[in-house]
């Protein structure tokens, strides 16, 4: 009997598990809620794919330079990339959406410059064969989405900034050295041997990046921006399905997470990582 | 610019208390869900290994915002109708324990992985040396499987501890009274939320800074008698 049991609980307890998640579901789970709130939910996503899009590829941009300089193993130049990392990376995204947000308007000067209002741009460029007639805003941090896209981008490039390092230096040495020995510059050296490879070691770091930004993106809608999370606590505002709302957004994030999981993996297949980690 | 906190100092480092408290309660779930995942995925047995790998997945795809106000917001009609149930009609979910629940939980997911990398670390050898001297299954595991694992499994640890600490600040959402509750409650008095944020921040970089050090000696400590592979 007892064997019996051993050779069969975990089954008891997956189906039990399975049973008592199917009974919680089905019991009385409004699904038309959930099935209308689609629409306003994809919406969201949409705004969330674009925070996270921008934040991490203009975080990779940013991220370069301070990687680089973190790994040239000087002090001097390190220094104030360090300091940079240090403090994006020991505080919460909370807390550093809040400082820009929030913070800045304590100050009359921020308040009154253009980085906070923004700035309408109207003249025109004359180039001698043709003109054009410019007339554009540049938005301002006082703009939710502009506040978001700022504080996730400083945020992640500190987060890039020693996945970059990490991958630079795990460059070996011989490869460097090999390159210095065909003569080389050093920034030769950087842009067609240890840049690639560095990319190439660090791909997968990356992607995590990019999943825990799309997480992180969440916080956004804690200064009133309209993304997957926000989209879901302003539905549920109306309609009090606290549970039914939550589970479809976390259902999108899922989602979404998955197929950036499978882009990255393409891409990784595309840049043959494994065949060039010379193991 | 003067730093001035108009007397709120007393309850930011109030709220660091409750901040310290909630991670290192979060903590303690999160090790216990993080080594039962990774047992499940390592198990022998299917539907164990599913299990383990749909928790581990689900949880690490949603982000950590949606589980706490899932936990906190989303479990009341279902206390409401368990509470009916055991006499007690109103039964509710506390920040602290909601709070509690989502970052441990989220913890676990990630630490399943860390945990399930240090477990099949540990050389196979010695799992049969252990068997070889009659050592029941659950014994070898305590006595010679966890204690290794321990040492290999506490950076990856460390990591996610430091990424639990800055989690916290999340449960501030639902009204814990942690350091961000705080400062928000000061600024709504202040009318300086660049003050009280930026004094938030210096709170969460000196818990950085405090576990850091921790996990330096605890790795030191875990690490003696072993000495780095030359490179």
């Amino acid at each position: 009997m007892t064997r019996v049991l051993k050779a069969i609980w975990p089954w008891l307890l997956f189906f039990g598990l399975i049973a008592a998640i199917l009974y919680g579901v089905t019991a009385d789970v409004r699904w038309d809620a959930v099935y209308k709130s689609l629409p306003r939910l994809f919406e969201g996503a949409l705004l969330t794919l674009e925070l996270v899009g921008i934040s991490v590829v203009v975080g990779l941009i940013l991220a370069l330079p301070l990687g680089i300089a973190r790994a040239s193993g000087n002090i001097w130049i390190g220094a104030l990339p360090y300091v940079y990392i240090f403090f994006f990376r020991g505080t919460p995204l909370l807390v550093q959406l809040f400082l820009l947000y929030y913070g800045l308007s304590q100050f009359d000067s921020v308040r009154e410059s253009a980085i906070w209002a923004g700035s309408h741009v109207q003249t025109t460029l004359d180039l001698g064969f043709h003109r054009w007639a410019l007339d554009f805003t540049i938005p301002g941090l006082r703009e939710p989405f502009v506040c978001a896209v700022v504080t996730m981008t400083l945020h992640t490039a500190a987060y890039i900034a020693e996945i970059i390092r990490g991958a630079i230096r795990a460059v070996p040495q011989g490869e460097i050295e090999a390159a210095r020995a065909l003569g080389m510059s050093y920034a030769q050296s950087m842009r067609h041997i240890i840049l690639p490879r560095a990319a190439r070691i660090g791909l997968p770091a990356y992607s995590n990046e990019v999943i825990l930004m799309l997480k992180a993106s969440a916080l956004a809608s804690t200064i009133t921006l309209m993304e997957l999370t926000g989209m879901a606590q302003t539905i549920i505002s109306r309609n009090y399905l606290s549970t039914e709302i939550y589970f479809a957004a976390g259902l999108f994030y899922l989602l979404i997470s998955f197929v950036l999981v499978q882009a990255f993996r393409l891409l990784e297949r595309w840049l043959r990582v494994d065949a060039l980690q010379g193991r | 610019m003067t730093f001035d906190l108009n007397g709120f100092g007393g309850v930011l480092l109030a709220g660091m208390l409750m901040t310290i408290a909630l991670a290192l309660s979060s903590l303690a779930l999160g090790l216990v869900l993080g080594l039962a995942g990774a047992l499940a995925k390592t198990s022998s047995s299917l539907p164990l290994r599913w299990i383990g790998g749909g928790y581990s997945t689900i949880v690490r795809g949603v982000p950590e915002l949606i589980w706490v106000l899932l936990i906190y917001l989303g479990t009341s009609s279902l206390l409401l109708q368990i509470g009916q149930l055991i006499g007690r009609p109103n039964l509710a979910i506390s920040a602290f324990a909601a709070g509690t629940l989502a970052l441990g939980l989220c913890f676990g997911a990630y630490a399943t992985e860390v945990f399930r990398g240090a477990l099949l670390a540990v050389p196979r050898g010695h799992r049969e040396a252990g068997l070889a001297l009659g050592m029941s299954s659950p014994r070898i595991f305590w006595r010679l499987i966890l204690p290794q694992m321990w040492r290999m499994a506490l950076p990856g640890l460390g990591n996610l501890f430091m990424i639990l600490m800055k989690d916290t600040a999340l449960v501030s959402v639902i009204g814990l009274t942690e350091i961000m509750r705080q400062a928000q409650i000061a600024v709504s008095f202040t009318k300086q939320p660049f003050t009280f944020y930026l004094a938030a921040a210096g709170l969460y970089l000196s818990l950085t800074v405090a576990s850091m050090l921790v996990m330096h000696f605890l790795e030191k400590r875990a690490g003696r008698g072993f000495t780095r592979a030359a490179r």
